[in-house]
């Protein structure tokens, strides 16, 4: 029942929103409401650590004739990205207040939308309601990009809904073609998408499909290039929701049901995933090397992290499917971390140029602090939530390969290079003009920011609950590959 | 049974230190911190002094008369898998103890120099934080029990490191130094995490009992050949090596030691003297066992490295004025003589001299490069500059200065009977016994040590007298009694029968002073000190004439052999200019334009085909996509029937 609610709360609080007129109240709300879902979510986890694996489903009935039924439900691996999701949500929120949005109403609105359709994302168990959310997510998504985000929004966020629109249309070609394999009477429940006989020539194309989509959302090199001009102009609250969340729908995606379905052609087309996924890790680091824009850097960034865990799910191995889980976790944690870091920097001096901020830790030293901490997350300092997940996947990586395990750990130094050198030009140093009068972190801020470093040091320091938490689940989604 | 357990406390209360001084620190006088950290690192110098004298005198020794290793305390930090946990814990054995009194005591010395030193100083609380972080980061790397927590505390002295040489944040040759220093160090360690990750994949193990252990599972693992005809094993202790050889400054991963004399001074004695460079020493000694039996190539490499950058250290360090980066190339000089001892080792007695020589100039060294830079530090205090053409005759205005740092360089110039002249004795005798050749370039390197030490001495305390702006005058008492102490543990502390404590197989063993190598050195340590005076006593023509007349090579030294232009080409002008930039413009325009391309394609097809004059490909593709699931719908649903 609870996992009904995590869908239904959230979409309740959306059209609630609606209502409101006075921006105030719209904020309060938003909070408390997001708040709220993440209560529900600490109760769901309690539950189901309470009910030993119990998964929480609800079942109904849905267009039965077709076997579409609402099933959802929640495995560890669920849970973890529901978790994720709804304690972003408050931060998020959270930093939103630092600027006065056009139409906060549907603002706000958009961002429950879209939190529910992520949560429906990561507990249906049925394929079309899974489909259904993964597009619907893509909405206010776009919306958000393109109603309150920056120049030349219209261009970049059409590319961005163009791009994982292409791929969704092949996740749904694969997903029909696939529904008539299953055994018959045919059904959209996951149990019964795995139990497909698929010839190893059906399993390449529905792989093909599946990857493509799920590559573009990730996004796995060379399928990128959406990604950093959108992050770039969406909204500081547009590139966290993005970044922070929706891009985990992609890794999710291949670890729940690209790997059990068609678990033949992607132990064959595993070395040429990774290779994709590897290219991506040392391309995006050598170009952010180069990025002035803080934005446009971390977005490269991300490409990097989120190639290094791509790699990983493709090995197929536990340790590495382990540390994709907790990886998307902690880069979900850091990524909107330095988003809201960035975001103070930039109301504060109206500029993102790496070039032109410098000092900035001799007027606002929590500022200072907080940035190195969450930096220091990024580029995996051991006893950070960064270290255990990208030693986990270099582990795999290694049982799979060296050569690839060595150009794959590249990333500690090229991330260690850029993420410094940023720190390096816009913190420390002398002050210039533009950052002369620079004010420390509000209380709002540091509401928003505190959350995000003890989440850091706990997932650092006390990885084992996490991993704990997914390990039947990951066994079970290996058990499917034997 | 002695119970070790409380040892964790000696971890557990810097942690605590940084935590609390980090967090509510500023709630009081700065000087609060420092004093809260120092009474910290005094109660734990305690704890260590403790430990040692329980673990060699009241601890009985193993069956076979060796010193036992032992758990002190272990956590399940982590569990993999059933068969692959990490640990954390705390691991007691000769070196682990040596380390621990080393730490501790030369962390003890800068914290009472630093209440002096730092006074004023803006961020003197973070100045304390940071030291108490660094300590529980080194003092966690030493007694770790495998190489996993190994790891982890060795990327934490790795930050530590970062943020103390950057700790005068607006000055940009400082954060360009931490940030060096980082990057360097963390491309080595990469070659060390893919070492660990090679060894612990072929035994199974990240625990240090059992891989250097009688029957360890390293001994027979891992034979098969890999690359260029090398064993895995001997591939994954090269790699290894490569961490070590990032911390520990050997060349070519040296360039960031020089710089990091950026640091405040208290920190330079500390971490880029006495600790944490001596890690990589410490790595290679405490998988000894590994590389004499498993991969003795691998400790040909450590060899050749370690002597290497001991003369390459000590000619440049000839050439030096800042006074502070002499001595940083003398500690790469004097840790590549310590890597060379270990390098020409064998295994057990007599066979372990090096080991044991390498352990044991790793202590002394401590000490004396600790004072060099105590006493540096009070030098600069006093008037200012760090160049040594600067000063001189200081010898007047700092007496106690003065006479602690003639005591520490006599002690590494190696005259007996201080502490250098025990520890470096023994490494000329290892070395000795395993190659002439490398024999008598260590004793060119001892030769050298003593001839930069002292032109260092002479023009600071003697030579031409400076005008100086203010008098310089002595510093405060918590800055000299430091000194006088570390100067006590630089004259004596090479009188401590080190081979009864010490040795690669923990079997006490006698060593003593073989006259034909002992007087050769100390002679070659004179000749040194002699030519330096006569240089630099009173002023002469003579170093210039001699610096011309070796004209290209003297230059060559003063440039430091031209390695970080190297290394600047290589990262600047090749990575940057020629990769980095190309390939962001290929990505802007190639891949992305490929994309762009693609979706105008299919975009202008698709209008010309259905002339669909909406113009808007978003509407088109909604149409579509609805157009997809109706029919798909439709389609199952006459199926179904």
């Amino acid at each position: 029942m609870l996992t009904v609610i995590l869908i239904l709360l959230p979409l309740a609080i959306s059209l609630i929103l609606l209502t409101i007129r006075e921006e105030r109240v719209i904020r309060q709300f938003a909070l408390a409401g997001s708040l709220a879902v993440f209560g529900v979510a600490v109760a769901a986890f309690i539950q189901y650590k309470t009910c030993s694996h119990c998964n929480l489903l609800f079942t109904a009935d849905w267009l039965s004739t077709l076997g579409v039924s609402l099933k959802f439900g929640m495995d560890g691996i669920s849970l973890l990205m529901v978790m994720l999701t709804t304690f972003l949500v408050p931060v998020i929120i959270l930093s939103s207040f630092n600027h006065s949005y056009s139409r906060p109403s549907a603002f706000y609105s958009l961002i429950f939308l879209m939190e529910m359709a992520l949560i429906g994302v990561f507990t249906s168990f049925d394929g079309l309601i899974f489909y259904i959310f993964w597009e619907l997510a893509l909405i206010p998504a776009w919306f958000i990009c393109a109603v309150w985000g920056g120049k030349d929004r219209i261009r970049i966020t059409f590319k961005f809904f163009i791009y994982t629109f292409v791929g969704s249309l092949f996740m749904l070609v694969a997903l029909i073609y696939l529904y008539f394999l299953t055994p018959l009477p045919h059904s959209f429940d996951f149990q019964w998408l795995y139990a497909a006989t698929l010839t190893p020539v059906e399993q390449t194309w529905i792989f093909a499909a599946f990857f493509l989509a799920f590559a573009i959302k990730i996004p796995v090199f060379p399928l990128h290039t959406w990604q950093p001009d959108t992050y770039t102009t969406a909204p500081g609250t547009g590139s966290m929701l993005l970044a922070g969340i929706m891009l985990k729908m992609g890794i999710y995606g291949m670890i729940r049901w690209m790997i059990p379905v068609c678990h033949i052609a992607v132990k064959q087309y595993a070395p040429v995933a990774i290779i994709l996924a590897i290219t991506g890790i040392v391309y995006a680091s050598v170009i952010a090397i180069r990025q002035n824009d803080m934005k446009r850097l971390v977005a490269y960034s991300s490409i990097a992290h989120v190639g290094l865990i791509a790699a990983g799910v493709f090995t197929l191995t536990l340790h590495s499917l382990e540390g994709a889980v907790i990886q998307m976790v902690s880069h979900g944690i850091n990524i909107v971390g330095l988003f809201v870091v960035i975001d103070a920097i930039e109301k504060r001096t109206n500029t993102r140029n790496i070039s032109d901020l410098g000092g900035i830790a001799l007027k606002a030293p929590r500022l200072a602090i907080v940035f190195m901490i969450i930096l220091l997350g990024s580029i995996a300092l051991p006893l950070t939530n960064g270290f255990i997940g990208e030693f986990l996947l270099l582990l795999g990586l290694f049982e799979y390969s060296v050569v690839f395990a060595a150009i794959a750990g590249l990333t500690i130094i090229f991330s260690a290079v850029y993420m410094l050198w940023m720190y390096q030009r816009t913190m420390l140093g002398r002050t210039n003009a533009i950052t002369e009068q620079i004010s420390d972190l509000t209380r709002i801020e540091m509401a928003a920011l505190i959350p995000v470093v003890i989440m850091i040091f706990w997932i650092g320091l006390f990885p084992g609950m996490f991993l704990d938490v997914t390990l039947p689940d990951v066994l079970q989604i290996i058990h499917f590959t034997k | 049974m002695v119970d070790f357990s409380y040892t964790v406390w000696i971890l557990l209360i810097p942690l605590i230190m940084f935590v609390v001084v980090g967090l509510f620190g500023n709630r009081f006088k700065p000087l609060v911190s420092g004093i809260a950290g120092t009474a910290g690192l005094f109660v734990m110098w305690i704890l260590s002094l403790i430990t040692a004298y329980k673990y060699f005198f009241v601890l009985e020794k193993a069956a076979d008369g060796s010193f036992q290793k032992l758990l002190a305390f272990n956590m399940r930090w982590l569990n993999l898998t059933d068969t692959l946990h990490i640990d954390m814990g705390v691991l007691l054995d000769p070196i682990s103890i040596m380390m621990l009194i080393v730490i501790t005591t030369v962390s003890f010395m800068v914290h009472v120099y630093s209440i002096g030193y730092m006074d004023g100083e803006k961020g003197f609380m973070r100045f304390f934080a940071t030291l108490s972080l660094f300590s529980f980061s080194m003092l966690g790397l030493v007694v770790a029990t495998n190489l996993f927590q190994m790891y982890i505390f060795w990327e934490l002295v790795g930050v530590s490191s970062y943020l103390l040489i950057g700790f005068y944040y607006t000055r940009d040759s400082a954060v360009a130094a931490s940030k060096k220093a980082f990057i360097v160090t963390r491309f080595a360690d990469l070659g060390f995490l893919i070492g660990i990750l090679m060894l612990s994949f072929s035994t199974g193990t990240f625990d240090f009992l059992t891989l250097t252990g009688a029957n360890s599972p390293a001994f027979s693992s891992g034979t098969g050949i890999l690359f260029l005809g090398l064993s895995t094993m001997t591939w994954s202790m090269i790699f290894i090596f490569m961490g070590g050889a990032g911390k520990s400054a050997m060349f070519p991963l040296h360039i960031w030691l020089p710089d990091a004399m950026e640091g405040p001074t208290p920190v330079s004695a500390l971490i880029h003297a006495a600790t944490m460079v001596v890690a990589g020493v410490y790595l290679v000694a405490r998988l000894f066992p590994i590389y004499i039996f498993a991969a003795p190539v691998a400790l040909d490499v450590v060899m050749y490295v370690g002597a290497f950058s001991s003369i390459f250290a000590a000619i440049i360090a000839c050439t030096q004025f800042d006074i502070k980066r002499v001595l940083a190339y003398s500690t790469m000089s004097q840790i590549g003589m310590m890597m060379f001892a270990l390098g020409v080792s064998g295994y057990g007695g007599h066979e372990g001299l090096g080991y044991m020589a390498s352990m044991f100039h790793l202590f002394t060294h401590a000490f004396f490069k600790s004072l060099l830079f105590l006493g540096a530090g009070a030098i600069i205090h006093a008037v200012h500059t760090n160049v040594m053409n600067e000063m001189g005759g200081l010898r007047k205005y700092l007496p106690i200065t003065h006479a602690t740092f003639l005591i520490a360089c006599l002690a590494i110039a190696g005259i007996p009977p201080l502490s250098g002249f025990f520890s470096k004795d023994e490494i000329l005798a290892a070395g000795h016994d395993k190659s002439m050749l490398l024999y008598i370039v260590e004793s060119i390197v001892s030769g050298l040590t003593a001839f930069y030490m002292f032109r260092l001495y002479f023009s600071i305390f003697w030579g031409k007298e400076t005008h100086y702006h203010h008098t310089p005058h002595e510093a405060s008492k918590t800055m000299t009694i430091p000194l006088m102490l570390l100067a006590v543990g630089a004259l004596l502390a090479g009188l401590i029968p080190f081979s009864m404590f010490v040795s690669s197989d923990r079997m006490p063993f006698h060593s003593h002073i073989e006259m034909g190598i002992a007087i050769p050195a100390v002679l070659v340590g004179l000749i040194g000190i002699f030519t330096a005076m006569l240089f630099y006593r009173k002023e002469t023509s003579l170093p210039d004439k001699i610096y011309n007349a070796l004209g290209g090579f003297s230059k060559a030294a003063f440039h430091k052999f031209y390695i970080d232009e190297v290394y600047l080409f290589i990262t600047k002008k090749i990575i940057f200019n020629y990769i980095s930039r190309p390939i962001a413009w290929f990505d802007r325009h190639i891949v992305d334009g490929a994309m762009n391309g693609i979706a105008y394609v299919t975009n202008e097809t698709s209008e010309g085909i259905k002339r669909f004059q909406s113009g808007q490909l978003q509407h088109y593709a909604l149409v579509f996509v609805s157009g997809v699931i109706l029919f798909t719908l439709l389609f199952t649903y006459l199926l179904t029937n």
